[in-house]
């Protein structure tokens, strides 16, 4: 049996049968449902570790072509920059999963809810193993439909208003680079996914064209990642229950649209050839608006979830930003802040989650003194902002190193601006959290018998448990940053496949 | 002015009558007439083909052949088309179709 | 097995005669066996097609000019395919409907087996009226004169195809004798009757012209002169008329909205592509030297402007049947788009050309099986609900899962997204208008398909919100009609993702000979 070739499509359907035989299911069928979710994360994560081991300790590549039209293949494979979004949704996915089933329970609607929460991890390992960008498209738009129903999933109102903004935004984007990838493949001919790009050929003869093309691409790609002005819908998918909230910030949607952004600079049009055009500096100037816009924000903010979603719109944006200013070292932040910000950002929504579900605390004035019932959750949302702030040894502290080692070695001093007063307002729009948290007066408002109810005053396990493995894994990201496996050397092995170009 | 083009135009002029009278006239009975003549003229210009391509002074069978199974769909047809109308008056009382939306 | 292109003409014609001598209960066991029997034949002539290209036959071995033949190439046969799966799947879903909706109606349901279930004056004085014992053979012969019309190689023997299939359409939509239905058939009846004669005084003009009927003949002889070119006109008002592209659409919606579900299914699926496929077999094979560019740019905006009118009206509608009716008015629309991206415009020899020919086909073929799963499921809720009041839907997605699931697959498939059929359609053609620079095609396929999404989203929003009023308990519907709306969902989604096979069938014996060579590169 071929491996190279079943392996990227068993890594698919891992999920995608789960999902579907979930769908069959009844909501009270809560043993099968749990056990093939479970079941089917636990194989994807082994399979993530075998591909991981495979490519990076055996130098192999996966690779499975299936045909799909007259000229045009779909193309699944694995490689090291792949491997970084498999990795971080095998991983998130296994944990979310969990939490989830605690955080829903006898909650109306699971069966229709983890169907497409399945769907959309689906759709994520598609958009991380495609081979070229018509497999690409086909997974991106297909994680705007199957989020659909995760956002609105409550049905109320304000979900439903949510869902439409959402749907709005993403498949007008979808639009965007479902043209920009025709009108590539038109005077390219089928596309697929090489360091350094394919097409350099065109240069000549279609620069317009070219540029265009690109920024129709990265607008596709940008309302997904939420770079503003196309950051609306992100905000108000907040009313979404925490797991979706979580999946789609940390791992899945804004991902997408990231991970979109780093392939199409990379391995579409190539270092060179954006820089030739002239195109990589609108985007930065994007991307680094977008980030202090985001933490601008933020600051304004005091629904918890609505503050995290805009602190997602700034720090997602670091990637987008690295990815633009063309150095080795800032490629290396870039991509390796891929997985740092959603281990970081999934831990602060599942605290937020434990939070809301435990103490129906939504507004951050009502968090005062919540460290004292519940020490365990507030640690794991301490250790996700000061990563987010940036506070070494902590992963969000790599990142933002290598931006701004890259910005310097780009040339891109004001790079370095925009770092540190995001990092300033990382740290004015979270810390205050923290220490109202850590040592603010307990709420008098809390409800004496909610608070009686919970004894042991900490959430159950399934919520509790997730929230300290996402804190755990982020502080080892940091801490062994220099590990052979790690993602800071995973993101190294990418940035240098890239920069070999002349 | 041939024979030929004379009983076309006549057919053409018959089709344009009809014409009008499928898309002017309200009464479902002057519809349906409309359209069984409408065949009539197809069925006409068949006849003068047929004549003009004769050969050897036999006319063309082919349009003769045309002609016949067409008056056939036309007789099912219209007599399809009579029946749905005796219904929709016996339903309704209406003779006539109106021009509101009925559909709901 | 080279026979089974008259078999899948002859079976269900011979089924539809002894459903209809043989009455009762029994006719829908026919009917089934038609269907089945029907579809297997279908499936033979598609790998006939496959394995041994264009499939020709004489009748009663007479030849061409003196007899009529009958042909299948790579796109009658792919029309044939769809017609059979889609066709099966309505099949097995009417059985269940109909029993149903039989059910409901036999007043007083009588113990004794023998009572009479055929129409007739009940012993009361009462006339019963069942309309599932006249449904398997009005839709057997539908089903047989789909396929004639995909298979006959003359244009006369297509008209006789055509009227047939309109009086086969027109009985069932009156099927249930309501007199909304009753009003929408005559509509029907008129109109289509309207675009036969059209059709035929261009054939009988053509026949002047000419002196053949046989679409090989015709092709060959490249007709130019002015009676071919008003013939083409007639020919094509006719069918367009037929194929309700805007503003010919009048008919339309009332139609295909009051029928029993079955019906719409198949009227929206299959019926209007009859028309069209004539449409388009006319267009790019005899008509092929005639065609100009403006008349052909002025086709397509008529699909631009039944793309943009129809989805509005979609939005509008407070019915569900309605609302999925006019998303038909919109869905021909792109197929006629298809137009002037094949046509003249631009390099003759240019690989766009087949490039959107085959791109709107492929689109035919997903509106085919997404459209029939949306007219079925409107008809599941309508029975369990009894209504389909698109506003009173709510909380109405947790109760019926499985159907508003599909209704979302096709939705996908109507709208163009990935991965569904209709990706692969609206693909080819955008390719196909960007390569040939006909830019405004790219804003209108595009702007069209987030039309669509605005009215699947209307229905699937409203289906989720949470449920505030009390119900009483749906009317149960049987698992047979649900499974069948998943799976012509499914299929919708499933040929989107593999598409290769397909594409390849439609270039077997396909014009443009000359530009497929290209596209290959």
């Amino acid at each position: 049996m071929d491996w190279g070739f079943w392996l990227p499509q068993i890594m698919l359907f891992s999920s995608l049968i789960p999902a579907l035989v979930i769908f069959l299911l009844r909501d009270e069928q809560f043993w099968l449902r749990t056990s093939l979710n479970l079941g089917g994360s636990a194989v994807k994560l082994v399979l993530a570790g075998i591909m991981a081991w495979g490519v990076l300790a055996e130098g192999r590549t996966y690779e499975a072509s299936l045909p799909f039209l007259h000229n045009q293949e779909l193309v699944l494979r694995v490689e090291p920059l792949s491997l970084m979004l498999v990795g971080l949704s095998s991983v998130l996915w296994f944990i979310t999963t969990i939490y989830a089933i605690g955080y829903l329970e006898n909650s109306p609607n699971r069966t229709r809810f983890f169907g497409f929460f399945s769907l959309c991890v689906t759709a994520t390992i598609g958009i991380a193993l495609a081979g070229n960008l018509i497999t690409f498209l086909i997974f991106y738009e297909m994680l705007s439909v199957v989020t659909y129903p995760l956002v609105v999933h409550r049905g109320t109102p304000a979900a439903l208003a949510a869902g439409r903004t959402y749907l709005l935004y993403t498949l007008g984007g979808g639009v965007l680079l479902l043209l920009g990838i025709i009108w590539l493949q038109v005077l390219a001919g089928p596309v697929s996914f090489e360091p350094g790009g394919t097409i350099d050929f065109l240069l000549d003869d279609h620069r317009t064209e070219l540029t265009v093309i690109f920024g129709l691409l990265i607008a596709g790609l940008g309302v997904k990642a939420a770079i503003v002005p196309l950051h609306r819908w992100l905000p108000e998918a907040m009313i979404a229950p925490a797991p979706v909230s979580a999946l789609l910030h940390a791992v899945a949607v804004v991902k997408a649209g990231a991970y979109g952004i780093v392939r199409v600079v990379y391995d579409v049009y190539g270092l060179e050839l954006s820089n030739q055009l002239n195109v990589l500096l609108p985007l930065a100037l994007f991307a680094g608006f977008t980030i202090i816009y985001g933490s601008v924000r933020a600051l304004g903010e005091f629904d918890l979830k609505r503050r995290l979603a805009y602190s997602t719109v700034s720090q997602v944006s670091y990637i987008a930003l690295g990815t633009a200013l063309l150095g080795p070292a800032a490629t290396v932040g870039a991509t390796v802040h891929l997985i740092h910000q959603g281990i970081m950002k999934i831990t602060l929504f599942f605290c937020a989650g434990v939070f809301a579900e435990a103490r129906h605390i939504h507004d951050i004035r009502e968090m005062s003194g919540v460290g004292r019932s519940m020490p365990l959750t507030m640690s794991a949302f301490t250790l996700g902002a000061f990563g987010m702030i940036g506070v070494p040894p902590l992963a969000g502290f790599v990142s933002k190193w290598y931006l701004g080692i890259g910005s310097l070695e780009s040339n891109a001093p004001w790079v370095i601006v925009i770092l540190v007063a995001s990092s300033v307002m990382n740290a004015a729009y979270f810390l205050p959290i923290v220490y109202k948290g850590w040592f603010g007066e307990p709420h008098e408002e809390i409800d004496v018998v909610e608070a009686e109810r919970f004894q042991v005053a900490e959430a159950p396990w399934s919520l509790l448990g997730p929230a300290l493995a996402t804190a755990g894994i982020s502080l080892l990201a940091g801490l062994l940053a220099a590990w052979a496996y790690s993602p800071l050397s995973l993101a190294e092995i990418v940035a240098n496949q890239r920069m070999i170009s002349p | 002015m041939s024979e030929f083009l004379i009983y076309a135009l006549v057919a053409a002029a018959l089709f344009a009558i009809c014409l009008h009278g499928i898309i002017t006239r309200r009464h479902i009975l002057r519809k349906i007439l409309a359209l069984n003549m409408m065949g009539s003229a197809v069925f006409l210009l068949l006849i003068t083909i047929a004549e003009r391509n004769q050969v050897d002074g036999v006319a063309d069978p082919v349009p003769h052949a045309m002609v016949l199974t067409g008056i056939v769909v036309a007789v099912s047809a219209t007599a399809f088309a009579l029946a749905l109308a005796r219904r929709y008056h016996a339903q309704t009382g209406h003779t006539e179709l109106h021009d509101e939306d009925g559909s709901t | 097995m080279s026979l089974a292109g008259i078999w899948v003409i002859l079976i269900p014609l011979i089924c539809g005669l002894a459903a209809f001598a043989v009455g009762g209960r029994s006719a829908r066991v026919i009917g089934l066996i038609g269907a089945g029997l029907t579809f297997l034949l279908s499936g033979l002539l598609v790998l006939h097609v496959w394995q041994s290209g264009v499939w020709i036959y004489q009748l009663g071995g007479w030849d061409v000019p003196l007899g009529i033949s009958l042909r299948a190439d790579g796109l009658s046969a792919f029309l044939i395919g769809m017609t059979g799966a889609v066709g099966l799947g309505i099949s097995l879903y009417a059985v269940r409907y109909f029993e149903d909706e039989d059910e409901a109606l036999t007043p007083d349901p009588s113990p004794d087996p023998s009572a009479p279930l055929r129409t007739g004056a009940g012993r009361g004085g009462t006339e019963v009226w069942l309309p599932g014992t006249s449904y398997w053979p009005l839709w057997m012969l539908l089903w047989a004169s789909l396929n004639v019309l995909f298979l006959s190689n003359d244009i006369f023997n297509l008209y006789v195809g055509l009227e047939l299939l309109t009086l086969a359409s027109v009985a069932l939509i009156i099927l249930q004798r309501e007199q909304a239905a009753i009003v929408a058939g005559l509509r029907y009846l008129l109109a289509a009757f309207l675009g036969s004669m059209a059709y035929l005084l261009g054939v009988a003009l053509i026949y002047a012209d000419a002196g053949v009927l046989d679409l090989g003949l015709l092709a060959d002889a490249e007709l130019t002169g002015t009676a071919t070119q008003v013939a083409g006109g007639l020919m094509a008002v006719g069918l367009l008329l037929k194929a309700a592209l805007f503003p010919l659409h009048f008919w339309l919606p009332a139609a295909h909205s009051s029928a029993p579900a079955p019906v719409s299914a198949a009227l929206s699926a299959l019926v209007v592509k009859g028309a069209f496929y004539l449409l388009i077999r006319l267009w790019f094979e005899v008509f092929e030297s005639a065609g100009t560019v403006s008349v052909e740019q002025m086709i397509g905006a008529l699909g631009a402007v039944a793309i943009v009118v129809g989805s509005f009206q979609a939005i509008r509608q407070a019915r569900l049947k309605l609302m999925i009716a006019y998303s038909t008015v919109a869905q021909v629309g792109y197929l006629f788009i298809m137009i002037p991206l094949a046509g003249s415009f631009g390099d003759p020899e240019a690989s766009w050309r087949f490039e959107a020919w085959t791109g709107g086909l492929y689109h035919a073929l997903s509106h085919g099986f997404a459209k029939a799963s949306m007219f079925l499921a409107a008809g599941v809720l309508l029975s369990a609900l009894g209504h389909d009041r698109v506003w009173h839907l709510a909380g109405s997605a947790s109760r019926f899962p499985v159907i508003y699931l599909s209704f979302g697959i096709a939705g996908m498939s109507l709208m163009g997204l990935p991965p569904s059929a209709g990706f692969v359609g609206k693909w080819l053609m955008l390719r196909s208008a960007v390569e040939s620079g006909q830019w405004w095609w790219v804003v209108i396929l595009l702007v069209g398909g987030l039309l669509t999404a605005g009215y699947v989203a209307i229905v699937l929003s409203q289906a989720i919100q949470h449920d505030v009023e009390e119900h009483t308990e749906p009317h149960p519907v049987p698992k047979l009609m649900t499974v069948m709306v998943f799976a012509l969902a499914a299929m919708s989604l499933l040929l989107g993702l593999r598409a290769a096979e397909p594409l390849e069938l439609l270039e077997i014996g396909a014009p443009f000979q000359t530009l497929m060579s290209m596209v290959e590169d």
